[in-house]
Parts: structure tokens; C-alpha cells; sequence
């Protein structure tokens, strides 16, 4: 049972199967995308290559609307996100206080509990303290959901720094802020940033936390999609798809090559 | 000398003994177009405890692995007791292992683990019971029965996963590595203890390793392994005094490499006993060569190279460090190579030193101390003469293959 | 590793802490808080919620009425992480055994799709599913079924989604035990005499049960959350427990009740969390438990 032997003799089987579970992983994305371009409306009859649903997206102004919404809250609960997470992080790997324990596991529940449970544990919170519903409620439930995402990026990275490099820093004469701000941020930049990426791309996506904490005031796109969705098929759906998946692949790959970079 | 033939001296692979364990014969192996084991013939005899010694890359795991049934090879063949190994997997095999890692189960407990083997057998309960408790109770673990594998020292670790193999009354055990991640003192404990393991259990040991103190201390035989053969095989102080060629002489001990230009062959003259055995040669060391004053010719065994010493031909003196004396340079009695000391180390029985010879050849010696001349040390860049008993010497033929030879690069030749 | 620092009571660190531990107690500890309590009080019409307290709310979930939902629910969200765990385990040992500088681009390629918009996913497999979707299209083309089958709107339909969305969270654990994995463990088994099967029961198995256990906890509860999987794929008859907490809060307004199945979750989840610690601590791994 060697390790070899293990890859020669199944390895037909091994790639099929591996194989088609990617096929079927990416088969409806694919479906997707082809059909955005799709002439006819419903159907699988290609009526040829048409870019009459992205059109018509972009002359859908709740549509935009919707779109430049998430973007905003994307960009802010990131930006926020990321600034706390970042600082948990490093309080974390470089400090000791009483109740780390606790903060471990409040963000490990933060983490693994279903996003329904979160959903409406916030939306609890944020009536009774009477909060309206909308923007604000929006931007603090998304800070808090990607908030473990951006701890774990970060922590990991910074467990494999070289300490020397802090002590240096100290060493010469910088006190706490002024070496975490001068030695230490500049190193980690790229694991924030993939992280920054990472709460953005999560906030851009949540429906289920969203569809709880949402207001009439500030529609955001997933929920403008899933209103469409809910009743049958509607073709500028396809196109807003392939938009968001180009855009969510794009984030990816810099996010992976951030994470990379040494 | 231009014969590329293989440099070495007669040696023999397999004793005649019917005693014989495990036959190999003709082995070869290739991974991606790389030929791993290039011809591997060993015969390894019941109750023997060997070893394969030989630096990393050579082959001696991947040999380890064909007998142990994890691998085939690619030409060749594997008798156990008269039984071919060629078709049966692993787990087929009378042959048990004991890998570098240890490789313990760290779902089980010390005495599951070692039960293991046992229990695939379907061996009745209370019999596992008894013999895991006496195999615990040998290698002094009986207290630790119940912990978890992580939650021991290495050297218990490594304990354990003896007791593992060996409970199976395997034919053959092997060893890969097993004490390379202990540390030093542990290392030397756990080699006596081996050795005591083995002639109590009386089973053959099969052992791995690159470290040569370690082959020396605990093996009946060893075969020394470079780039896919053996080298040569044979006991411990055959392979430290007699090594059969070069690699062999470099890689166990320290060495000292005289060349010397062959002056005279004189197959049938007696020894120092009078007894005639290969004859005698006379030879003009090549250093003693470069210094002023009279040089004398040392007379020295014939040595029995696989193509026949003649006149005119290089060979190499090996003098391992304590084969040497260090006279006095004013000395008169004695002849010999003159030097300076440019490094002395005390190691608690000898004085260490590493003296440079006018020609700039760097040698070792390690003299035990005098009860005489307690105060018995060298200044820095003492000058020293160099030499040794007649007799003393091993005599290797001029390996031209051997880029590592400094003396050819100095010599210019 | 984490050490005070000669500032130990800088005020960087002092900030950092209060900024830290108010975010977290206000917006993940008080929150939970809250749903247990409001569990145990009773629906109000105007204030949502009122005393007296009671444990009306966990009675009322045995009413045949949700009981067979919840049932249901379980039963899709359940068959769901069977599927994931038959797929992904073989999957998770096959990338763990491909030579090692491809490993990171299969694992990024299979959580490729998972950034992109679930929403989007789900509505990918309406399209697929549909009467005159591409699969229905495909069967009638070679022939192989004489009408369209209805595939939406089934508890199969729900169940595909579901699995189509989660697969890569159960991959994930799998493929970290599975790296884990020595070899030299397997050869060790084969060297003692067990045979495939053996070495397969004997150690793989409980060596990657902590795996297992993570996988079934990242996919089972959440699956029974994803409400609008359900909408979208299932319809009206194939609810999942996230619809009827969706329901109860935004709809009904019976925060007690639907305050009551979120509890039931959270339990679960912690079950399945105690389970997850005894699986690692008996196979000696004692660093779980800790995003940091």
C-alpha cells in the first residue's frame, strides 16, 4: 500500500472521480453563464448570442440601485471588520489576558453557528434596543459575521512571523503602538488585505442574515435577486449571475495571490 | 592508474553457512527512470543482527522496504526460510517493522498498540493479556500500559513500537532508523538495549542507519551501501580495518590517506613471522618524497587488489588517528613526516590533534594519554613528526574516480 | 507564545482590548442571550414579546403540525450530509493523495464556486431542474424518459441544492485529517497484517473521525437553516426548520416559538461540538476548539 502503487493502480478511477464531482461542481455555473447570453427568454434553445439581458439590467434601476447599495455596505462593513478583526488578532498572538478563553470561543460560536441562529439572535438585539432597521442594522450585522474570517486570516499569518523582527523593532527603541504600527502592519498587509477581501466578498453574498436584519429603506442586491428568483425564471437574473461570479473570481484570485506573497 | 575496474579487494558477499535466513539475490529497483538498487546480492543468516549502513540516498530504505513487502522490485528475487517474497504484500510476510517515526497509533493505548498484531491474528483474549503483559514487562513498561503513545518520551515510544513488532514473532525484524530522533546519551542506551533485545529474543535484526558509530557498536555484520550496492559486507572490524576500498575507508572512522609510489613487488618474500601469505611490496611514501633528508622505503603486505600491484603504481596508506605517533622533530630514532600542530583538542582519554604536514596535507591523530606525562599537550603550531608502525597500515588502491581525494588535487597529479 | 510586552498597559493595548471585548459582548454573547430568554416568554401582539414565562413555545414544537415539519426538515437536511460525506470523503482522501504542489489548486477550484453568490447557485439549479431545463431536456433527447419529470419542487430537488452548496464544508475537515494521515500509520497496519479493509476500519477510520464530525456539524445544521434553498428549489411543501424560524419572526411574529427552534439548533450544534472534542482528544489531539 504504498503511496506510489496507491496512484497507479486506481489512478484512472481516481482522476474520473475527481473529475466529475468538478464537472458537476462547475456544470451549473456554467449553464449559467452560457445562458446569459442566451437570445431567447426561457428555453434552451439558444436563439444566439445576445447581450440583451445585461441591457436591460443596466436600465433596471432598482436593479442598480440594489447593486450600488451592497457595494457601499460591502466596503464599509469590510473596512470595519477588518480594522477589529485585525486588532483581535494581534491581541491574541501577542498578548496574555484574563478571558482569552472566552473570546476564543465567542468567536469560534460567531463562526460555526448556522447563519439562521445569528440572524435572528441579532435581530433580537437590535429591536430591543430599538434600533430601525436598515442600513445601521445591516452594516453591524455584517461587521459581526465576518468578523472570525478575518481573525483567522490574520492569526494565521501572523503565527508564522519571525518574532526576531518585533524584537528588533523593540530593541531599538519603539514602544508598543509605534512598532505594531511601523514593523508589524506593513508585514501582515497582504493577509489583511486577502482578509478585507474575504469579509467583502462574504458581505456582498449573505442573504440569510440579511433577509432578517434588512429594512425597507436600504434594498441590497441578493435580496433584490432572490425576490425575482422566488417565481419562476427570469432570464436578467442570468446576467447579474455571471456578473457577480466574475466579480467574486476576481476577488479570489487577488485574495490568493495576496495570501501568497511573503 | 587508468583501470576503471572496480577498485576494491576480493571480498565475499555470502558465508557459507546453511544457516541462512533470507536470500536476496540479483535485486534491482527504478523509480522514475532512476535506478535506486542497482544489484543487490546478500544472504542473511539466522539470529545475525545486520546492518545497512550507508549515507542518505544510497538505497538502504528502499531495501528495507522491499523486504518488508511494501514494494516490489524490478528484477530479482526474495527467499524467507525457502518461501519466495515475490507475491505477498506486506502483510503476508513473516517480517515485521520498526519505522523511523515510530508511526504508533495515537487512538489506542500502549497496550492496544502492541496488542495490535495480536488481535488481526484472532488470537484468543486471555492469550493476547499474557503475552502483551510479558512483552510490556521486557522492555520495562508494564506501568505505562494504559497511556496514550503521545503521551510518552521518545525513548518509550520507540520502546513500545519494539514491543509492537517483535510480539508478532516475526522471522526477521526491521529497523529503519529507529534512534535517529533520540538525542545523544539516550541514542547509546537505547543501542545496548537493542543488542541485548536481540540476543534475548534471538530473532535476526535487520537494522538501517548512516551512522557509523552506531553500525560498529551493535551489528554482527555490516553492509556498507553507496548509490545502490554494497560496498562491502562484513563484520565490524573488518569493515574498520579492512575496508575494501576507499568510500568504505572514508565512511566509517576517521582516516588518513598516505599515497605512496610502489618501488618493489616481491610476491613470495615472508612476513614478519616468517610465514609466506601474499608476499611483500616496498613502497616510497609520496610526501617523504617532497621533504629533505634520507627517505626510507617502508616494506608492507602485499595487498590483494583485483588487478595485481606493480611498480610504478599509486597506492593509499589508510592510518586511521590513533594508528599514528607523533615524535619530536629533532628526534633522530624515528623517521617520519614533519608537520605543525594547528589544532588540539583534550577529549577526556586522547589528546586530539589536527596537524598540517609541510606539503599542506592535513592529517588526524589521537594519542591516549601517558600515565607518565600527565601535563602531555602541543603548543600551537608545535612542530611534530609523523609516523607509524610498520604493519599498521591498510594499504588502498588509487581510486582516480574518488574526486574527494585532496591528496591528488595537492600533488597536482 | 503570546507574551506581555513591556507596554503590558499600553493604552494601545488597553483600547484595543475594550474595543475587542465591547464589540464582541454586545453583538455575539448579549444577542444569544436574548434568545434564550425570549424562548421562555410568550408571544405578544404589539410588543412581540411578553411575560408570563413559559416553556409554551418548546411544547408547541411537538404539535404534530411542526413536528412533521421539523422532521422533514431534518430528514432533508440529514440525507443531505450523507450524500456530502459518501462524495466528499473518498474526494478529501484522493486530494490528499495527489502529489503534493496540485493539492492547493484542486482545494482552490473546489472553493471556487462557494465565493461566488449562493443565491445565483440556487437559481443555476432552477434552470437545470426545471420542466424544460437542461436536464429534462437531455433525458428526452437520448430518449430516455418519454415526458419531463418534475424535479423541482421535490424533496429531492431541495436535497441537491442543499449538497450542491455544502459539499465543499465537509471536504474541507476531511481533507485536513487527511493530510494529517501518516503513511507510515498505514504501512505500520499493513506491516502488522491487516489487510485493506482492516487498516481501513482499525485506523483511517478513527483517525479521521474528528473530521467527519466537523464535516456533519458545518453541513447539517446549516442545512436545515437555508431557507431560501427551500423557497427556491422546494416550494411550499419542502420546508426546512430556517423557514419556519423565518416564518415566526418575520411573518407570524411568534418570536418565542421561533426563538425556541433557533435554541434547538444551538444545542444541536454544541452536541455535535462535545462530540467533535471527544473524537480529538482520543486520538490525542488537544488543539481544536480555537479560532485563534
Amino acid at each position: 500500500m504504498s503511496h506510489s502503487r496507491t496512484l497507479k493502480i486506481g489512478s484512472i478511477a481516481a482522476k474520473g472521480y475527481l473529475g466529475l464531482i468538478y464537472t458537476l461542481l462547475y456544470l451549473p455555473i456554467i449553464v449559467l453563464v452560457v445562458m446569459s447570453f442566451n437570445k431567447s427568454k426561457i428555453g434552451y434553445n439558444w436563439g444566439g448570442f445576445s447581450l440583451k439581458w445585461y441591457e436591460s439590467l443596466f436600465n433596471n434601476q432598482a436593479m442598480l440601485d440594489a447593486f450600488w447599495h451592497s457595494i457601499v455596505l460591502g466596503l464599509v462593513a469590510a473596512t470595519v471588520s477588518t480594522l477589529i478583526g485585525t486588532l483581535t488578532a494581534l491581541a491574541l498572538h501577542r498578548y496574555n489576558f484574563r478571558g482569552k478563553g472566552l473570546l476564543n470561543g465567542l468567536l469560534f460560536v460567531l463562526m460555526m453557528s448556522p447563519e439562521i441562529v445569528l440572524a435572528i439572535s441579532l435581530l433580537a438585539l437590535f429591536l430591543l434596543i430599538g434600533l430601525q432597521l436598515g442600513f445601521v442594522s445591516l452594516l453591524l450585522a455584517h461587521i459581526t459575521f465576518c468578523l472570525p474570517f478575518v481573525v483567522i486570516t490574520v492569526f494565521a499569518r501572523l503565527s508564522s512571523l519571525d518574532e526576531r523582527l518585533m524584537e528588533a523593532a523593540r530593541d531599538l527603541g519603539a514602544n508598543e503602538s509605534t512598532m505594531v504600527r511601523t514593523v508589524l502592519i506593513p508585514v501582515i498587509l497582504p493577509a489583511v488585505m486577502a482578509g478585507w477581501l474575504l469579509a467583502f466578498t462574504l458581505s456582498l453574498d449573505d442573504v440569510v442574515v440579511s433577509t432578517f436584519v434588512t429594512g425597507p429603506s436600504y434594498e441590497i442586491l441578493p435580496l433584490r435577486i432572490y425576490s425575482m428568483v422566488r417565481v419562476g425564471l427570469k432570464p436578467e437574473v442570468n446576467a447579474i449571475g455571471t456578473l457577480l461570479l466574475v466579480a467574486s473570481l476576481v476577488l479570489v484570485v487577488i485574495s490568493q495571490l495576496l495570501l501568497r506573497k511573503r | 592508474m587508468t583501470d576503471p575496474s572496480p577498485n576494491t579487494h576480493k571480498t565475499s558477499a555470502s558465508p557459507q553457512d546453511d544457516k541462512t535466513l533470507l536470500q536476496l539475490n540479483g535485486i534491482k529497483k527504478t523509480y522514475d527512470q532512476t535506478e535506486v538498487l542497482k544489484d543487490i546480492n546478500l544472504d542473511i543468516k539466522h539470529g545475525e543482527f545486520l546492518t545497512l549502513l550507508g549515507p542518505s540516498g544510497c538505497g538502504k530504505t528502499t531495501l528495507l522496504r522491499l523486504i518488508a513487502g511494501f514494494e516490489q522490485p524490478n528484477a530479482g528475487t526474495i527467499y524467507l526460510d525457502g518461501v519466495q517474497m515475490a507475491g505477498l504484500s506486506a502483510d503476508k510476510r513473516p517480517v515485521n517493522t520498526v519505522f523511523q517515526q515510530y508511526a504508533l497509533f495515537p487512538h489506542m493505548s500502549v497496550a492496544q498498540n502492541v496488542a495490535y498484531g495480536l488481535k488481526l491474528k484472532k488470537i484468543p483474549k486471555d492469550e493476547i493479556q499474557t503475552r502483551v503483559s510479558e512483552m510490556l514487562a521486557m522492555v520495562q513498561l508494564e506501568h505505562l500500559a494504559n497511556r496514550k503513545p503521545q503521551d510518552l518520551s521518545g525513548g518509550q515510544q520507540q520502546r513500545v513500537a519494539i514491543a509492537r513488532a517483535v510480539i508478532n514473532r516475526p522471522k526477521l525484524l526491521l529497523l529503519d532508523e529507529p534512534l535517529s530522533a533520540l538525542d545523544h546519551k539516550l541514542r547509546l542506551q537505547m543501542q545496548s538495549e537493542l543488542k541485548r533485545l536481540q540476543r534475548e529474543l534471538g530473532i535476526t535484526f535487520v537494522f538501517v542507519t548512516h551512522d557509523q558509530e552506531e553500525a560498529l557498536s551493535m551489528s554482527d555484520r555490516i553492509a556498507v551501501m553507496k548509490d545502490g550496492t554494497f560496498q562491502q559486507i562484513g563484520t565490524p572490524i573488518e569493515i574498520y580495518e579492512t575496508p575494501a576500498n576507499l568510500f568504505t575507508a572514508k565512511f566509517i572512522g576517521e582516516t588518513n590517506l598516505f599515497r605512496a609510489e610502489v618501488k618493489g613487488v616481491y610476491p613470495d618474500l615472508p612476513d614478519r613471522d616468517g610465514k609466506v601469505t601474499n608476499g611483500r611490496i616496498e613502497v616510497e611514501v609520496c610526501e617523504a618524497q617532497a621533504q629533505e633528508g634520507p627517505t626510507t622505503l617502508r616494506n608492507l603486505r602485499r595487498p590483494n587488489f583485483a588487478n595485481d600491484v606493480q611498480v610504478g603504481d599509486i597506492v593509499n596508506l589508510l592510518l586511521r588517528p590513533e594508528d599514528l605517533r607523533i615524535y619530536d622533530p629533532k628526534d633522530n630514532e624515528h623517521s617520519g613526516l614533519l608537520g605543525r600542530v594547528i589544532e588540539s583538542n583534550y577529549k577526556g582519554s586522547t589528546l586530539d590533534s589536527i596537524i598540517e604536514l609541510t606539503n599542506g596535507h592535513i592529517i588526524k591523530a589521537s594519542e591516549f594519554f601517558d600515565e607518565d606525562d600527565p601535563s602531555f599537550d602541543y603548543k600551537l603550531n608545535e612542530g611534530v613528526k609523523v609516523s607509524w608502525v610498520d604493519g599498521w597500515e591498510w594499504v588502498l588502491p588509487e581510486d582516480t574516480n574518488d574526486t574527494n581525494n585532496a591528496l591528488a588535487q595537492k600533488d597536482g597529479s | 507564545m503570546a507574551r506581555n510586552h513591556l507596554g503590558s498597559k499600553s493604552p494601545f493595548r488597553t483600547a484595543t482590548l475594550w474595543l475587542i471585548w465591547g464589540w464582541l459582548l454586545i453583538f455575539a454573547l448579549l444577542p444569544n442571550i436574548l434568545v434564550i430568554a425570549v424562548s421562555f416568554l410568550t408571544r405578544d401582539s404589539s410588543a412581540f414579546i411578553s411575560l408570563p414565562v413559559s416553556i409554551d413555545s418548546y411544547v408547541r414544537m411537538v404539535d404534530p403540525l411542526y413536528f412533521e415539519v421539523f422532521v422533514h426538515s431534518l430528514w432533508m437536511a440529514g440525507i443531505t450530509t450523507v450524500i456530502c460525506l459518501l462524495l466528499g470523503y473518498p474526494f478529501a482522501w484522493l486530494v490528499s493523495k495527489v502529489k503534493v504542489r496540485w493539492q492547493p489548486l484542486l482545494m482552490l477550484l473546489l472553493i471556487l464556486p462557494f465565493w461566488t453568490n449562493s443565491l445565483v447557485r440556487t437559481y443555476a439549479l432552477k434552470l437545470l431542474f426545471a420542466n424544460n431545463g437542461l436536464i429534462n431536456k437531455s433525458l428526452l433527447a437520448i430518449g430516455a424518459i418519454d415526458a419531463p419529470i418534475d424535479i423541482l419542487y421535490t424533496q429531492g430537488a431541495v436535497i441537491a441544492g442543499l449538497t450542491y452548496l455544502l459539499f465543499p464544508f465537509m471536504v474541507l475537515p476531511l481533507y485536513a485529517v487527511f493530510t494529517d494521515l501518516r503513511n507510515d500509520m498505514l504501512l505500520a497496519s499493513q506491516d502488522l497484517g491487516a489487510s485493506k479493509t482492516q487498516t481501513f476500519w482499525h485506523v483511517v477510520l478513527p483517525l479521521t473521525t474528528p473530521g467527519i464530525i466537523s464535516g456533519v456539524l458545518l453541513v447539517l445544521l446549516p442545512a436545515m437553516g437555508m431557507f431560501y434553498v427551500a423557497d427556491i428549489l422546494g416550494g411550499s411543501r419542502n420546508l426546512l426548520v430556517g423557514n419556519i424560524i423565518k416564518n415566526q419572526f418575520l411573518d407570524a411574529r411568534d418570536w418565542p416559538f421561533g426563538a425556541a427552534a433557533s435554541v434547538l439548533l444551538t444545542v444541536a450544534m454544541a452536541v455535535l461540538l462535545l462530540a467533535y472534542r471527544a473524537s480529538s482528544r482520543r486520538i490525542g489531539k488537544t488543539d481544536f476548539n480555537e479560532v485563534a
